[in-house]
């Protein structure tokens, strides 16, 4: 019997065409269906030549399958105004959920971060927060696994291709749930997170900068090595994830530099923002399938 | 030029651009001080947050003496005339800030964007219509685009609901010919009764040339500084601007010897260095910089000993925009390391 837990891709854009395309290559993913609504959409048509199950109806169009499919995650790459229909109908299907949307029904899952726990936990709903809080929370996180962090702030710059009219409809949204999860997930006591966009061409990659206070005098060595650490995490499955400088220490100030550049799978290389959301989501249902398989979870029973 | 019994309204930046020049240290008793002889001058509009707008507080555009909130609740209750504007960037500040400026009594929103970016501004500027208040769309870097894509850009604040949208100098890059060409289509092609403002720097020392040419393309409301307390070379000089319109018989309600003396009594003083044309502020508009910019390469210059001119240059081929201050100690850190200084 394979490892591999079986897929749902919700959404057939650019962010879920992209997580197909990755997902082709894991060991431990099997995309199976591709979701859409609109029969014409080029992402279904992509998604069928590429041997895909595809639903024009939406999740509905596929719950019939999902016991004889033995479909076990499901990626929404859709809109917070469905992820939590979606979800919930997944849900009682035992599906596991990786939200990719805004919505965060479920706790936020930044996987060098908090991944594990969850997956322990086995949390049928997971959210991947935002692409700034993919690319700039391990670092907070970095820090105040040292020593605590009374503010931590991220400013994540990104190509102005790269922003989609759902962001740009709502960009409030990237900035509250950023900051809150720069808080829950990096563990700053407070957080804040701004967001600019640039337009230069040839486009920008995503640069992503974090500043941390520390309570106390920053402890140099110890910070320098815990974020040099986070950065290879991070490389596991972003390995466009760079350091650029720093860390910078100016009193209880710490700050890093971060570029994001993505694999240039389906979305192109400038766009590692969208990259490490889908490389993240990956990552985060793999991580699930790893400890199924090595039955330190127990997936939703099926007869 | 004729400008024979225009009116303007004139909108003044000291407390809010000013706060750049003063790295967001203004204290309340000076706020209060600057606004009321403002409004005994007869300033119409004077605005009031941190340099970056409302929610800019933070470790990478620098923390202000006191909070938006602390500032408006201090000036606003002292105002007789003047009414009180906020200034708001989306991706920095949110519609909770705006509806907490709106609770100050702020009257006007100005929702600033980069000026091919007017897509995000949406919700607050859809906001801030819908409770009523003068609402702006604010037009940032637009030396960077022509003028068509000004004027589509600003056609989406309008239909947003923006009753007012501004051709943004932030750079101080202008030249006069390109005012009248932006302002003049923007006049041509939005509903008449849009207003149309501008808002310059004096990088190039064209603050006031490059007013005067907005209002002769159909601009109503011009911003500017008293004493140019600003970011880069400072805005317009608001005394200079009153005593050339008072010249040309424009009509802007401010009363000059009593702006003059703001000016030099209040602003001057406070001023940490004076606000002049110095070769990194020329460079800014030379380069096509964003004009806050520049204290941040003053001081990556003396911390990191790359030159501020260099740095600026470098942000401007590289394109940047407005907000993107934390890529000048990253840019000086990595110029550092390319000359073997790191």
């Amino acid at each position: 019997m394979s490892k591999k837990l079986k897929a749902v891709i919700i959404g057939p854009g650019n962010i879920g065409t992209d997580l197909l395309m990755k997902m082709m290559r894991s060991e431990w993913i099997e995309p199976v269906w591709m979701v859409g609504i609109d029969p014409e959409s080029e992402g279904l048509k992509r998604a069928k030549e590429m041997g895909m199950k595809v639903s024009i109806t939406g999740v509905d169009g596929m719950l019939e399958h999902v016991v004889e499919d033995d479909i076990r995650v499901a990626f929404d790459a859709t809109s917070a105004y469905v992820h939590a229909d979606n979800s919930r109908k997944l849900n009682e299907l035992g599906v596991i959920m990786i939200d990719l949307t805004p919505a965060a029904i479920g706790p936020f899952c930044v996987p060098p971060v908090n991944l594990q726990d969850h997956a322990k936990n086995l949390e049928m709903n997971v959210n991947m927060v935002t692409c700034g809080g993919q690319a700039t929370i391990p670092m907070v996180a970095a820090v105040s696994r040292v020593q605590p962090v009374e503010y931590g702030e991220i400013v994540a710059t990104v190509s102005s291709r790269s922003v989609g009219p759902g962001t740009r409809q709502n960009i409030d949204e990237f900035t509250r749930t950023t900051s809150g999860a720069v808080e829950k997930v990096g563990g700053a006591k407070k957080g804040k997170a701004i967001i600019v966009i640039n337009p230069a061409e040839p486009p920008l990659l995503m640069r992503d900068t974090v500043h941390c206070l520390t309570e106390t005098e920053p402890e140099q060595d110890a910070i320098t090595e815990s974020v040099h650490a986070m950065v290879k995490e991070v490389q596991k499955y972003v390995p466009g994830y760079r350091l650029v400088n720093g860390p910078v220490f100016d009193g209880r100030k710490v700050t890093v530099f971060m570029e994001v550049e993505g694999l240039g799978d389906f979305l192109p290389k400038y766009a590692g923002n969208l990259d490490i959301m889908t490389a993240a989501a990956l990552r985060t249902a793999e991580m699930f399938a790893e400890e199924a398989a090595n039955d330190t979870i127990t997936l939703p029973a099926r007869t | 030029m004729n400008l024979k019994g225009q009116k303007v309204t004139l909108h003044d930046m000291s407390l809010r651009d000013g706060m750049h020049a003063k790295q967001h240290q203004i204290s309340l008793e000076q706020m209060i001080a600057v606004a009321t002889g403002l409004d005994d001058a007869g300033m119409p509009l004077i605005e009031v947050t941190h340099g970056d707008g409302l929610g800019g507080a933070s470790l990478n555009y620098g923390f202000p003496a006191h909070a938006d909130e602390e500032y408006l609740n201090a000036v606003v209750p002292k105002m007789k005339n003047a009414k009180i504007s906020a200034l708001l960037l989306p991706g920095i500040g949110t519609l909770d800030h705006l509806k907490m400026a709106k609770d100050c009594g702020v009257t006007t929103i100005r929702v600033a964007t980069h000026c091919t970016e007017a897509d995000v501004s949406e919700q607050h500027i859809g906001m801030a219509a819908k409770m009523g208040m003068d609402t702006v769309g604010f037009l940032m870097m637009a030396h960077m685009v022509s003028a068509e894509k000004v004027l589509e850009q600003a056609k989406l604040m309008q239909s947003y609901g923006a009753n007012c949208i501004y051709c943004t100098d932030s750079a101080g890059y202008m030249l006069p010919d390109e005012v009248t060409e932006k302002l003049g289509l923007l006049r041509a092609e939005l509903n008449p009764n849009v207003e149309l403002g501008f808002h310059g720097h004096h990088n190039l020392a064209m603050g006031i040339a490059n007013s005067l040419a907005a209002i002769e393309a159909g601009a109503s409301r011009i911003d500017g500084s008293v004493a140019g307390l600003g970011a880069g070379a400072g805005n317009t000089p608001l005394e200079v601007l009153v005593a050339v319109l008072d010249r040309m018989d424009a009509v802007s309600g401010v009363d000059l010897y009593k702006i003059m003396d703001v000016a030099e009594d209040l602003i001057v003083p406070l001023m940490d260095s004076p606000i002049r044309l110095d070769r990194d502020a020329l460079t800014l508009g030379y380069a096509g910089v964003y004009s806050s910019f520049l204290l941040f390469a003053k001081r990556a210059e003396a911390k990191y000993g790359i030159s501020a001119r260099d740095i600026l240059v470098e942000l401007g081929r590289r394109g940047t925009v407005g907000g993107q201050e934390d890529m000048i100690e990253d840019l000086a850190l990595t110029m550092a390391k390319a000359k073997g200084i790191l």
